[in-house]
């Protein structure tokens, strides 16, 4: 079946004001700039977002929270993102910190079928508080859920019409676990691609994940942190 | 004193092994790569999911879908490889990480780290680090000995939120490098500036000093 769809803002149609959407990406890099744009012109409301990182003050997840579009976000880091913080500190948007690789893990289960899992991670900090605590192998553990969602929005380099998937380099980051962890999922890639144009054997995310896929119609691709070495220096 | 941050650095990079998997943290340990040893040959994991990361790109040459945990543009070394956040956290609970080192804002005899929150004032999120301390087989603190107000920050009990508990092996400072063992502290270097009473007097806890202390070199 031909998963394609023309743009983004049809992509997006389908999402009602209160739903639950996973956002890949870590900071900007790798994130779905062109379907976070087109939910930002639909204006949809009361989201929960499931993300690394809130975007930057006019990028990304930022442009949402700034329109006031999010009620509350699952991350597990929002340095960068002025508005965020701000929100965060006046009460204006809940927050449920989640470390990063238990965020990752999470999804992961949800993906995967499992109902949750025991981590040493934030052990007798904040993030255990209200847990199930227990010592396996002699460490003390706390017990994390799965973490499902309505939507994801994927981000990858190229991807065919069947909704296989190829991310490239750090760009591919949460994305890729993400793909498996939501009721609908919409990537979009920079190159769509014919069948039989990726090698199966670089495909990331098989397309049995994948329940729409867009060509992205342009890519800003910004950098946070340029640094770079001088011809001469030796860094 | 030399500058704080690479004496820092230069000491917390006599605590790396040939051959160790090493994740750093952003600020003081970003340095340590300039300042290994002769023979001793380090391959850096960034959570954001990569193994064998190489210096900042020539000007020009920068990659946006290049990126350390830092969010800075980095390059590839050969060898390197990409993988998920997933698989990049299961390698670092599943002990496969030789070595963090990362910042602190206090730190606790027993081990305890906090470096993530001040309630009603940061609030930016602990990323990856509560895993990173829960996981890799050594967490070497590298930090400035005291606060900007000459207040200890090696405590009896950590105030903020803690990152971890019970999770450093190592602490290393401008002034002194100490070795973490159930509760105790031991100095095992020290700057040849300084003197043992003058770092007790910047230490909130007592600590024993290792038979063949070390100095820093200059």
């Amino acid at each position: 079946m031909n998963k394609s769809i023309n743009s983004a803002a049809e992509a997006v149609e389908r999402i009602k004001d209160g739903a639950t959407i996973m956002m890949g990406g870590f900071g900007v890099c790798g994130i779905p700039e062109n379907l976070v744009a087109a939910l930002y012109a639909q204006g949809t409301k009361d989201l929960t977002l499931i993300s690394n990182n809130a975007g930057l003050d006019d990028f990304g997840i930022g442009t949402l929270l700034k329109k006031g579009q999010v009620r509350k976000m699952i991350l597990s880091y929002g340095g960068e993102c002025k508005v965020f913080e701000d929100m965060t500190l006046d009460k204006r948007l809940e927050v449920e910190w989640t470390p990063q690789g238990t965020l990752a893990e999470r999804i992961r289960a949800a993906g995967a079928g499992i109902g949750g899992f025991f981590t040493p991670t934030g052990y007798g900090t904040l993030v255990a508080e209200g847990k199930e605590t227990r010592r396996i192998d002699g460490r003390w553990m706390v017990f994390e859920g799965p973490l499902h969602a309505d939507f994801a929005f994927v981000k990858a380099w190229k991807g065919d019409v069947l909704g296989n998937l190829e991310y490239r380099k750090t760009a591919r980051n949460i994305n890729q676990v993400m793909a498996t962890a939501a009721k609908f999922v919409i990537a979009e890639v920079e190159q769509l691609v014919d069948i039989g144009g990726l090698h199966p054997d670089h495909i990331h995310t098989p397309g049995i994940y994948v329940d729409t896929v867009l060509r992205g119609a342009k890519y800003v691709k910004p950098i946070e942190k340029l640094t770079v070495r001088k011809a001469a220096a030796h860094v | 004193m030399s500058d704080t941050r690479v004496v820092i650095a230069k000491q917390a990079a006599r605590l790396l092994v040939n051959g160790d998997y090493v994740n750093l943290g952003i600020g003081i340990p970003t340095l340590i790569t300039n300042h290994l040893p002769p023979g001793v040959e380090i391959t850096l994991h960034t959570e954001n999911g990569m193994l064998g990361y190489g210096p900042y790109p020539h000007e020009g040459e920068q990659d946006a879908d290049l990126i350390n945990a830092g969010k800075e543009t980095i390059t590839e070394l050969p060898g390197c490889s990409y993988f998920g956040t997933e698989q990049s956290f299961a390698m670092v609970r599943g002990g496969h990480v030789d070595v963090t080192v990362l910042g602190a804002m206090e730190v606790s005899a027993d081990g305890d780290l906090a470096n993530w929150m001040i309630p009603g004032k940061k609030v930016k999120g602990m990323g990856g680090a509560m895993d990173m301390v829960a996981g890799a087989k050594k967490v070497i603190v590298a930090m400035e000995h005291a606060t900007k107000d000459g207040k200890p920050k090696i405590l009896p009990k950590c105030v903020l939120p803690l990152t971890g508990k019970g999770v450093v092996s190592a602490i290393v400072t401008e002034l002194a490098t100490f070795i973490l063992d159930k509760g105790a502290l031991t100095l095992t270097a020290m700057h040849p500036d300084t003197t043992v009473e003058a770092v007790r007097k910047v230490t909130g806890v007592d600590f024993k000093v290792a038979k063949d202390l070390a100095s820093y070199e200059r």
